[in-house]
C-alpha cells in the first residue's frame, strides 16, 4: 500500500476533540494529502471559522503521524471551498444520531430571512414532533432542541452550506 | 497595491475583531442562558473571520510579524474598525440593534465579496457569509420580539435605533484605496450595497412595528481611523496580556 493511502488511513484514528465519536474524516475537513520527497502536507479546512478545534486537529494529526515514524508533516488551512455539512460522511451522521446528536437534514435556503422551519428528528425515539429551543448551541456546529414526545433535550449538527 | 490590500483587510479584519471583543464582554452576563451562549458563539465566529484577515495580512508584511501582534501589537489610530462595532453594549437592545445594523451590511458586503478577485478575500467572503446569515436571522429575530413585545420592550429598542442610526453611514465610507482596489474587482463599491442594506433594515423594522430614523446627520472617521472615545478602553483590555508580557503563548 502507498505511503498515502496509509496516511488517510491513519488519520482515521483522529477524533473530533469535541465529538470524539467522529473522525476527522467522517467530519471532511482533511482535504488533500501529498507526499513528496521532502515532506507530508496535509491540507485541512475548519468547520466554522472560530472553531477552537481546529489547533487540536494539527496538533492531533502530527502527534498521530509521528506514531508512525513521520516527523516531517505539514498541516496547512485551506478556506476555499469553505466546508459544508454535505461533507460529513454517511458513516459520520450514523455515529453522530447513535451519540444523540441529530445529524444535520436539508434546510431551506438561509439566506431567505424567515424562511419556512423544518422538522429536526429527535435521534432518541425519532419523533418529528421537535422544536428549537436556540440556534446557538454548546458548539459553534451545533443548535439546541427539544422532543416533544419523549423530552429529550438534544443537539442538533446545524446544516451549513 | 501593496498598502492599499493592507489596509482594506485591515477594516475588514478590524471591525470584526472588535465587535467580536464587544459580545464577547456579554459572556456569563447575558439575560438568560441560551442567549449568552448566542453572543458569545457569534463572537468566537468574528474572531475566526479576523484570525484570516490578520494572517493574511502578516503574511504580506513578512518580517516577524503574525497574527497576534497584529491584533495586539496596534494602538487606536491604526485600527480601522466601523465606529458601530466599539459602541459600548449599552443594554441587551442596544447590543441588538448594533449587531444587526451590522449583520445586515456583513451579509449583503460578503455576499458580493465573494466574487473578488483576490483569492484569500473572497474565500473569507464566502465562509464568513455561512456564519454571518446565522447572525443576521438572530438579530432580526429580536429586533421583531422587541419592537412587538411589551411596551416598554418597544420604546426601549425603538430609543437603541434611533441612537445608533447615526453610526451606520461610516460603513459606507471608502477612502482612495478602497477605491483603487474597487476598480481592480478587489474590493465592493459600498454605494451598491446601501440600497439592499436599506430595504432588509426596512422590511425588519417594519414587522417589528418599529420606524425607520429620520435623522440624516451620520458621524464618520473610522476608515480614516478616527475614532470614538470608546476604542481605546477597549484595546487597553483586549490587548493586557500581549503588551505585559510580549509574544507570551498559550
Amino acid at each position: 500500500m502507498s505511503l498515502e493511502k496509509n496516511i488517510w488511513k491513519w488519520l482515521e484514528k483522529v477524533p473530533d476533540p469535541e465529538i470524539p465519536v467522529l473522525s476527522i474524516l467522517d467530519l471532511g475537513v482533511v482535504r488533500s494529502v501529498k507526499v513528496n520527497d521532502e515532506e507530508i502536507l496535509i491540507e485541512i479546512t475548519s468547520t466554522y471559522s472560530g472553531c477552537p478545534a481546529t489547533d487540536v486537529f494539527i496538533a492531533d494529526i502530527k502527534s498521530e503521524l509521528e506514531k508512525h515514524n513521520l516527523t516531517n508533516v505539514k498541516v496547512q488551512m485551506k478556506y476555499s471551498p469553505a466546508w459544508t455539512t454535505d461533507w460529513i460522511t454517511d458513516k459520520g451522521r450514523v455515529k453522530l444520531k447513535e451519540f444523540g446528536i441529530a445529524p444535520p437534514v436539508n434546510e431551506p435556503d438561509k439566506s431567505i430571512l424567515f424562511a419556512k422551519s423544518f422538522v429536526v428528528p429527535c435521534p432518541k425515539c425519532d419523533s418529528d414532533e421537535t422544536h428549537l429551543v436556540s440556534q446557538f448551541g454548546s458548539t459553534a456546529c451545533k443548535a439546541l432542541y427539544q422532543c416533544d414526545s419523549c423530552q429529550e433535550p438534544y443537539d442538533y449538527f446545524k446544516c451549513l452550506r | 497595491m501593496k498598502n492599499e490590500l493592507i489596509n482594506y483587510c485591515l477594516r475588514l479584519g478590524d471591525s470584526s475583531l472588535i465587535l467580536g471583543q464587544r459580545l464577547a464582554e456579554w459572556c456569563s452576563k447575558g439575560p438568560m442562558l441560551e442567549e449568552d451562549i448566542a453572543l458569545t458563539n457569534i463572537s468566537l465566529d468574528f474572531f475566526g473571520q479576523s484570525r484570516m484577515l490578520y494572517s493574511y495580512i502578516a503574511e504580506l508584511k513578512g518580517g516577524d510579524e503574525t497574527e497576534d501582534t497584529v491584533a495586539f501589537r496596534r494602538n487606536e489610530r491604526e485600527f480601522y474598525n466601523i465606529l458601530l462595532a466599539e459602541r459600548p453594549n449599552g443594554h441587551f437592545g442596544d447590543t441588538i440593534v448594533r449587531s444587526f445594523f451590522v449583520d445586515a451590511f456583513n451579509f449583503h458586503h460578503y455576499s458580493k465579496l465573494k466574487e473578488s478577485k483576490d483569492s484569500v478575500i473572497a474565500a473569507f467572503a464566502e465562509k464568513s457569509l455561512k456564519e454571518v446569515v446565522y447572525h443576521l436571522r438572530h438579530s432580526s429575530e429580536w429586533v421583531i420580539r422587541l419592537g412587538d413585545g411589551t411596551e416598554e420592550s418597544k420604546l426601549k429598542v425603538q430609543t437603541s435605533l434611533n441612537e445608533l442610526w447615526s453610526y451606520t453611514g461610516d460603513m459606507f465610507d471608502m477612502n482612495d484605496g478602497d477605491h483603487l482596489l474597487t476598480s481592480e474587482g478587489i474590493a465592493i463599491d459600498l454605494e451598491e450595497i446601501k440600497p439592499l442594506w436599506n430595504a432588509t433594515i426596512e422590511s425588519v423594522l417594519k414587522r417589528g412595528k418599529l420606524d425607520l430614523p429620520e435623522s440624516k446627520y451620520m458621524q464618520k472617521g473610522s476608515r480614516n481611523a478616527m475614532h470614538s472615545e470608546y476604542l481605546g478602553h477597549l484595546l487597553c483590555e483586549m490587548q493586557y496580556i500581549q503588551r505585559a508580557y510580549p509574544n507570551s503563548q498559550w
